[in-house]
C-alpha cells in the first residue's frame, strides 16, 4: 500500500502509523458510547439494591456488589457520565477562560499583563488538589461545586500557555505587517495571532482530560463532589476504602479512571506528536 | 490634485526608545509624488525606525517629536484610530522579507482581500477576490487565478515580495514605503521587483520612499536620497548630486568601493570600523571615529546640516571633498 499524501490523508497515515493514538481513540470512544448508550442495555439499575451485599465478582454480578448490594460494574459503567461530563465541562471552560486572559495580557502587555498573569502566578503557587478543596469546600458539596473549583485550579494553566503563544506569534513580521495595512486590535487577535496559538492549548487540553477526571474523582473521594449515591467513581473508590478486603468494590472504578485516564494521555501523546512541527 | 501640501513631509523628526536612546535625531525629508525617495543608511542608522514613526508603528514607549505630515495634516500626535484608517488606504508598507511578513495561514488571495475589505467594508467577498486578482496580475505574477488559492510557502521569493507589493498597493496609497523591499532577494529578481515598484509608482503617480542600505538601488531607481547615520543625516539631495559629486566623506566611501565589472580585481574595502552603538555616541560628528579626514573639529562639533553646492550635508569640511578624491567616482560622475 503506497502512502497517500496531502493533508487529510496524513492524517489518517499517522493514525495507522500510531498505535498508541488508535488505541487512545478506542478507549475514549468505548467510554462515550458507553455514555450514551448505556440506558439502553443495562441488565441493573445502578441505584436499586439488586443482591445480597459484598458479594465477590460472579457470572451474575461481573464486578461483585457494593456494600448496599448495587451491582459495581453498573455502577462503573454508569459513572462515566459523571466523569466523562464534568472533565469537558472543566476542560473547555477553563480553556475559554485562560485563553481569553492569556491571550488578552500577551497582546496588550504592560499593566493588563502583569495584572492578569499575577493572578495566574498566585493560583497556580498552590497545590492543585488542596486549593480545589478550598473552593469546593467553601461553595459546599456537590458535583457543579466540584467543576467550579477544578475550574478555579485549571485556567491559569492555558492562560500562561496561549500568553507565551502569543508573545511569540506577536512579535512575527506578518503581524506587524497585518498592522500597517491598517488592521484593528480585534482583527490581528482573533484573525492573524490566534489560528496561529492555538496548537499548544489543544495538546494540553487533551492532556488534562485525564488529569481533570482524575482531580474530579479526588474531590469525590474526600466526600466534596458528587454525592451518594450517584455512582461516582472517586465516590465509589472511597466507598471501596471503608470495605478494604472487598477489593472490587474499588476495582471497578478504579480500572475505570485508569483506561479513561490512559485513553485521553494516549490521544495527547500522538497529537503533540503530529501537531509539533519540531518532531518532523 | 489641489493640495499644495507635499505628499509627505517630515521636519525634525526625532523618536526616542523607552530606554532613553534617541534612535533618530532630527530627520527631515520630503516626498513628493510621482517622485523616489532613496533613503540609504547602514544597518542601525535608523532608516527603518523613521519609517515606523510615519506609519504610527513606533516601538511601544518610544517618545516621537517633530512633525510628520501627510498632504499637510500632522500624523505625529494623530489618534490611532485616525492612523488606522490611513495605514494601508494612504500609506502602503513594503516589509524586506516577504516570507515572515506574510500570514503562512491564510491563502494569498485571501490576504489581499482582506487588505481591499478592511478598507472599504461594503466590498463582498468575491469582488474583493476578484481585486485581489486583479492586483497579482498588476505585480506580474503569472497565473493570478491560480496563485490567489496558494498559500505563502507555495510562492518563490521574487513572487512573494510581488504579493506583499499587491497588498500594500491594494489600496491604492498615495505613498509606498518600501523597507529595503530587494534585501532577501537574489540579484536578478531585484530588478524586476524595483521594475514592478517603479512601474507603479510611474502609473498611478504614488510616492515612492525606498529604504535600503544598498546605493545601487538607491542610485539606479531614486529621485532624491537622503544618508542616515547614527540616526543623523549625513547628505541630502538629489541623488546624482550626493552619490557622484558627494560632499561627505561617509557617501564616497561605500561608492568608491563598489566593483566594477570592468575595472581591477582589488579587495572590497569596507569602511573601518562599525557604526557607533546609539547608547553611546561619539562626541562630536558621529562619523568621527571612522573618517580619514576627521580632525579636532570633528571630535568636538557636531556639524549641522547645511547647503553646498546643490546638496545639504553634515561635514566641517565638505568643501574639501572633490569629486576628484576617488577614481570610482569620477568615472560615475562623467558616466552621468
Amino acid at each position: 500500500m503506497s502512502i497517500a499524501t496531502g493533508a487529510r490523508a496524513q492524517w489518517i497515515n499517522s493514525l495507522t502509523l500510531r498505535p498508541a493514538l488508535a488505541i487512545g481513540l478506542m478507549i475514549v470512544g468505548f467510554w462515550i458510547v458507553v455514555a450514551l448508550t448505556i440506558d439502553v442495555w443495562t441488565i441493573y439499575d445502578p441505584l436499586k439494591i439488586v443482591a445480597r451485599k459484598l458479594q465477590s465478582p460472579s457470572l451474575r454480578h461481573w464486578l461483585g456488589t457494593d456494600a448496599l448490594g448495587r451491582d459495581v460494574m453498573t455502577r462503573t459503567l454508569y459513572g462515566v457520565r459523571y466523569s466523562l461530563s464534568i472533565s469537558v465541562v472543566v476542560v473547555v471552560c477553563s480553556v475559554v477562560i485562560g485563553s481569553l486572559v492569556g491571550a488578552i495580557a500577551g497582546f496588550f502587555g504592560g499593566w493588563t499583563d502583569s495584572i492578569l498573569m499575577r493572578i495566574v502566578d498566585v493560583t497556580l503557587s498552590f497545590p492543585p488538589v488542596l486549593l480545589a478543596m478550598a473552593v469546593a469546600a467553601s461553595l459546599g458539596p456537590g458535583l457543579q461545586n466540584a467543576a467550579i473549583a477544578v475550574i478555579v485550579v485549571w485556567w491559569p494553566v492555558y492562560a500562561r500557555l496561549m500568553r507565551g503563544q502569543v508573545l511569540d506569534v506577536i512579535s512575527r513580521d506578518h503581524i506587524e505587517a497585518a498592522r500597517a495595512g491598517g488592521a484593528s486590535s480585534y482583527r490581528l487577535l482573533t484573525k492573524h495571532i490566534l489560528p496561529l496559538s492555538w496548537t499548544p492549548t489543544i495538546i494540553s487540553a487533551t492532556m488534562d482530560f485525564g488529569q481533570v477526571v482524575l482531580l474530579a474523582a479526588s474531590l469525590s473521594f474526600i466526600g466534596l463532589g458528587a454525592q451518594p449515591p450517584s455512582p461516582e467513581w472517586g465516590a465509589m473508590i472511597s466507598d471501596g476504602a471503608a470495605h478494604f478486603y472487598s477489593w472490587w468494590v474499588a476495582f471497578g472504578p478504579g480500572m475505570a479512571i485508569l483506561t479513561l485516564g490512559l485513553g485521553f494521555n494516549f490521544i495527547g501523546d500522538a497529537l503533540r506528536d503530529i501537531l509539533d512541527p519540531r518532531e518532523h | 490634485m489641489a493640495e499644495t501640501a507635499p505628499l509627505l513631509e517630515a521636519n525634525d523628526l526625532r523618536v526616542t526608545l523607552r530606554n532613553g536612546t534617541e534612535i533618530v535625531r532630527g530627520v527631515s525629508f520630503t516626498a513628493a509624488a510621482g517622485k523616489v525617495l532613496g533613503i540609504v543608511g547602514e544597518s542601525g542608522s535608523g532608516k527603518s525606525i523613521t519609517m515606523r514613526a510615519v506609519m504610527g508603528l513606533s516601538p511601544p514607549g518610544s517618545v516621537i517629536s517633530g512633525s510628520i505630515r501627510l498632504y499637510g495634516e500632522e500624523l505625529v500626535r494623530a489618534p490611532e484610530r485616525r492612523m488606522r484608517a490611513l495605514r494601508g488606504s494612504k500609506i502602503g508598507l513594503i516589509f524586506q522579507d516577504p516570507m515572515t511578513a506574510l500570514n503562512p495561514v491564510i491563502t494569498v488571495g485571501k490576504l489581499i482581500a482582506e487588505a481591499v475589505r478592511l478598507h472599504n467594508p461594503g466590498t463582498s467577498a468575491s469582488r474583493a477576490r476578484q481585486r485581489a486578482v486583479e492586483l497579482l496580475e498588476l505585480v506580474s505574477v503569472p497565473q493570478p487565478e491560480v496563485r490567489a488559492n496558494q498559500y505563502v510557502h507555495e510562492f518563490s521569493g521574487g513572487m512573494r515580495q510581488r504579493a506583499m507589493i499587491a497588498m500594500a498597493v491594494a489600496n491604492n496609497p498615495d505613498v509606498l514605503i518600501a523597507d529595503e523591499p530587494t534585501t532577501a532577494l537574489d540579484v536578478t529578481v531585484q530588478a524586476q521587483i524595483l521594475d514592478v515598484l517603479k512601474g507603479l509608482q510611474d502609473r498611478f503617480s504614488m510616492g515612492l520612499v525606498l529604504i535600503t542600505h544598498d546605493l545601487g538601488v538607491v542610485a539606479g531607481a531614486a529621485d532624491d536620497g537622503i544618508v542616515l547615520y547614527a540616526g543623523k543625516i549625513m547628505g541630502s539631495g538629489s541623488v546624482r548630486g550626493i552619490f557622484f559629486r558627494p560632499r561627505h566623506p561617509h557617501t564616497p566611501g561605500p561608492l568608491s568601493r563598489l566593483p566594477t565589472i570592468a575595472g581591477e580585481q582589488s579587495r572590497l574595502e569596507p569602511i573601518p570600523g562599525s557604526p557607533p552603538l546609539l547608547s553611546a555616541r561619539p562626541k562630536g560628528c558621529p562619523f568621527h571615529p571612522r573618517c580619514s579626514m576627521a580632525r579636532d573639529a570633528c571630535r568636538t562639533d557636531e556639524p549641522v546640516l547645511r547647503r553646498v553646492d546643490n546638496v545639504l550635508t553634515a561635514c566641517h569640511f565638505a568643501e574639501e571633498l572633490r569629486a576628484g578624491d576617488s577614481p570610482r567616482m569620477n568615472a560615475e560622475a562623467e558616466r552621468a
